[in-house]
């Protein structure tokens, strides 16, 4: 640890040998490489933006689970393992294994048949272009703002972590990634999830391996963690929360099973454009049911690389860390726990490993967050609504010149996010106002046929203008109301004046859809149905179902659908 | 992967990352073998077998997945 702050203290937390650089060198060549080699193969629009729909089952599944695995969430979840211990697995296994089962079970068919591109253009056949429209320019500018979140991010962990210089590290990764995206479009963009999503694991695995093997396991962590925070309870998952005060987070168990699993959750996976275009390149309808099937088993194990390093952390570092807004000379902020243990255990080699990863894993979400804009621009709004009929090929160049601009823009992001650093507390938050009323929205509209258009537009709007509204409410940002008053809000709308800020987002997240809902329901009682000529494909009980009867057992979605969710559940059980 | 355009499966990429880093890392690991580095279960000699994994895995990676074999 004298290493460590000695190193600090000259403005980084490791410093790479050659072998290191070698590794980090290696992996841009050869994603170049790969962008260049598709570039042949994505000729048409459908090659370009849904990677020709050819995807099978495990490379969309992973593909799927990986454009989720970004290095933003890699650092900020292990340092939420620090903060909160084990609740934080709650994100990756009820907050988001039965989202993913319900995707591939029931939502993809839907997704699938229609042949739509993108979950705006399923809005679009269901509810027309307003409600469409409004989702588009939402997730678009989400998307984007995303991508430069993810660029500022990388290049202030790589000014921490190697020192490097900021503007170095924003262009070359935003350099590296236009030129692949834009040359092989959702195949580059998927082939490199994939290599990220290896990267990632043989990168971060050796921390729990060593953490572990250090501690003498699991119950020689848990005793050095009591040790270290006597009185707190930093693992168990299900145990204390049963009152707000009883766990690091200030969470009720209504909020993980209401908020978090039935409503944020479903939200995410169910209606996120960048994870759901993954599973639309599937090259037929049972891989479409299956890739999301498959994710769920990778993303049950993943709080082994994020979560328990972060828990590890609790054991281990001889210093404890501080919130990420409160860092002083010396000090170390939660989201620096997985550097710190990186920088722990990996010497030269290892480390480069683990770096090139964390490099990955934000490149793959800048990529990730640009091409879904460019397909959201192209096909949502372009298309649509400024120039209807056009040659394929002239969509094909839209994209690739999209994709371009988006970067161009995820730099002007990136900058304005070093001058404002909330811009990334709030581009998090924008993401959550949208997500939640759009389940609402999506469900409704492919479970019941009553829904109008009208309906479908005004309920998306008022659960949007809700969660806002909340969100300011809580932050004690509302114009002309006291800032004081957030305590009152939080007790009224979070149930506890104790919750902290992630029990805050699922209850925002839970009263936001119910009000979609709500206003969707009684707008849809003074509004008048489409006829049922216009909704097959697109409603649960105007579709046929693809039957199955060729099909052996082991090789349904359903069956495994059933197996991931046992698996879940004895999870559960273990860790209570 | 991919029957219409005949892709090189993105597996065998997979491999290629694996086989070139597991030779890179083993070959660190060795290298520092009688001094290794100022970390924690150092002595264990991570690099080492971790780096024979890696070219392990690549090598099977890249033979089952290779450009150009026949796919069932």
């Amino acid at each position: 640890m004298t290493a460590i702050l000695g190193m600090l203290a000259a403005g980084r937390l490791v410093r790479l040998a050659p072998v290191d650089l070698a590794i980090v060198v290696f992996y841009f060549a050869l994603v170049l490489g790969i962008g260049f080699y598709l570039k042949r193969f994505a000729r048409t629009g459908e090659d370009f933006f849904l990677a020709g729909r050819e995807m099978t089952a495990w490379v969309a599944g992973l593909a799927f689970v990986s454009a989720n695995l970004g290095s933003l969430e890699l650092l900020g979840w292990a340092g939420s393992a620090y903060q909160y211990g084990i609740l934080a697995a709650h994100w990756y296994w009820i907050g988001a294994i039965p989202a993913m089962i319900f995707l591939g079970l029931v939502m993809m068919p839907f997704y699938y048949i229609c042949k739509t591109h993108s979950v705006p253009g399923y809005l679009q056949l269901r509810y027309g272009k307003a409600t469409s429209g409004l989702s588009a320019v939402t997730f678009a500018i989400m998307t984007i703002l995303m991508s430069g979140v993810n660029m500022y991010a990388m290049a202030v962990v790589m000014k921490v972590v190697l020192g490097w210089d900021l503007n170095f590290s924003i262009f070359v990764s935003s350099i590296t990634v236009a030129i692949y995206v834009a040359a092989g479009g959702l195949f580059s963009a998927i082939f490199n999830e994939v290599l990220q999503f290896f990267l990632i694991w043989f990168g971060a695995l050796l921390i729990p391996i060593l953490g572990l093997i250090e501690t003498g396991g699991w119950h020689g962590m848990v005793a050095r963690i009591q040790h270290n925070f006597p009185g707190q309870d930093f693992t168990h998952m299900w145990g204390n929360l049963g009152h707000f005060k009883d766990n690091p987070m200030g969470m009720h168990w209504t909020g993980i099973v209401f908020g978090l699993a039935m409503v944020q959750s479903m939200g995410y996976w169910t209606t996120d454009f960048l994870v759901v275009q993954r599973v639309l390149s599937a090259k037929d309808i049972r891989s479409a049911k299956l890739a999301p099937v498959i994710g769920s088993f990778f993303k049950m194990a993943v709080p082994l690389i994020v979560i328990l390093p972060g828990l590890l952390g609790l054991a281990v570092l001889p210093m404890h860390l501080v919130p990420n807004n409160e860092v002083q000379a010396g000090q170390f902020g939660y989201n620096e726990v997985l550097p710190l243990m990186l920088a722990r255990y990996c010497g030269p080699g290892l480390l480069g490993l683990g770096i090139t990863a964390l490099v990955a894993g934000f490149m793959a979400g800048m990529a990730g967050n640009v091409s879904a804009f460019a397909t959201v621009w192209t096909y949502d709004l372009y298309r649509p609504f400024i120039r209807k009929s056009a040659p394929d090929q002239h969509y094909v160049s839209m994209g690739r010149w999209c994709t371009l601009i988006g970067v161009f823009i995820s730099i002007g992001t990136a900058y304005a996010a070093k001058h404002f650093a909330s811009i990334m507390d709030y581009v998090q938050a924008l993401f959550g106002f949208f997500i939640a009323p759009l389940f609402g929205t999506v469900l409704l509209g492919m479970m019941w046929k009553r829904v109008s258009k009208a309906a479908g537009f005004w309920g998306l709007l008022a659960g949007t203008v809700s969660s806002v509204t909340l969100f300011l409410l809580m932050q004690g940002k509302f114009p002309f109301l006291n800032p004081e008053s957030r305590g009152r809000w939080i007790g009224l709308f979070a149930l506890s004046p104790h919750a902290q800020g992630l029990a805050q987002d699922m209850y925002q997240s839970l009263w936001s859809c119910v009000t979609c809902v709500v206003v969707t329901v009684l707008v849809t009682m003074v509004t008048e149905p489409r006829p049922d000529s216009e909704l097959h494909g697109l409603v649960y009980s105007l579709t046929e179902k693809a039957k199955e009867e060729h099909t052996s057992v082991l090789h349904r979605a359903a069956f495994w659908g059933v197996v991931s969710l046992l698996v879940l559940a004895f999870l559960q059980i273990i860790f209570w | 992967m991919s029957e219409k355009h005949h892709i090189t499966p993105v597996w065998f990429f997979v491999g290629v990352l694996f086989l070139v880093y597991g030779v890179l890392i083993l070959g660190s690991g060795l290298a520092e073998w009688p001094h290794p580095p100022n970390t924690v279960l150092s002595e264990l000699h991570a690099p080492v077998w971790w780096g024979a994994l890696l070219i392990i895995l690549g090598g099977v990676y890249c033979t089952i997945f290779r450009p150009g074999r026949k796919e069932n």
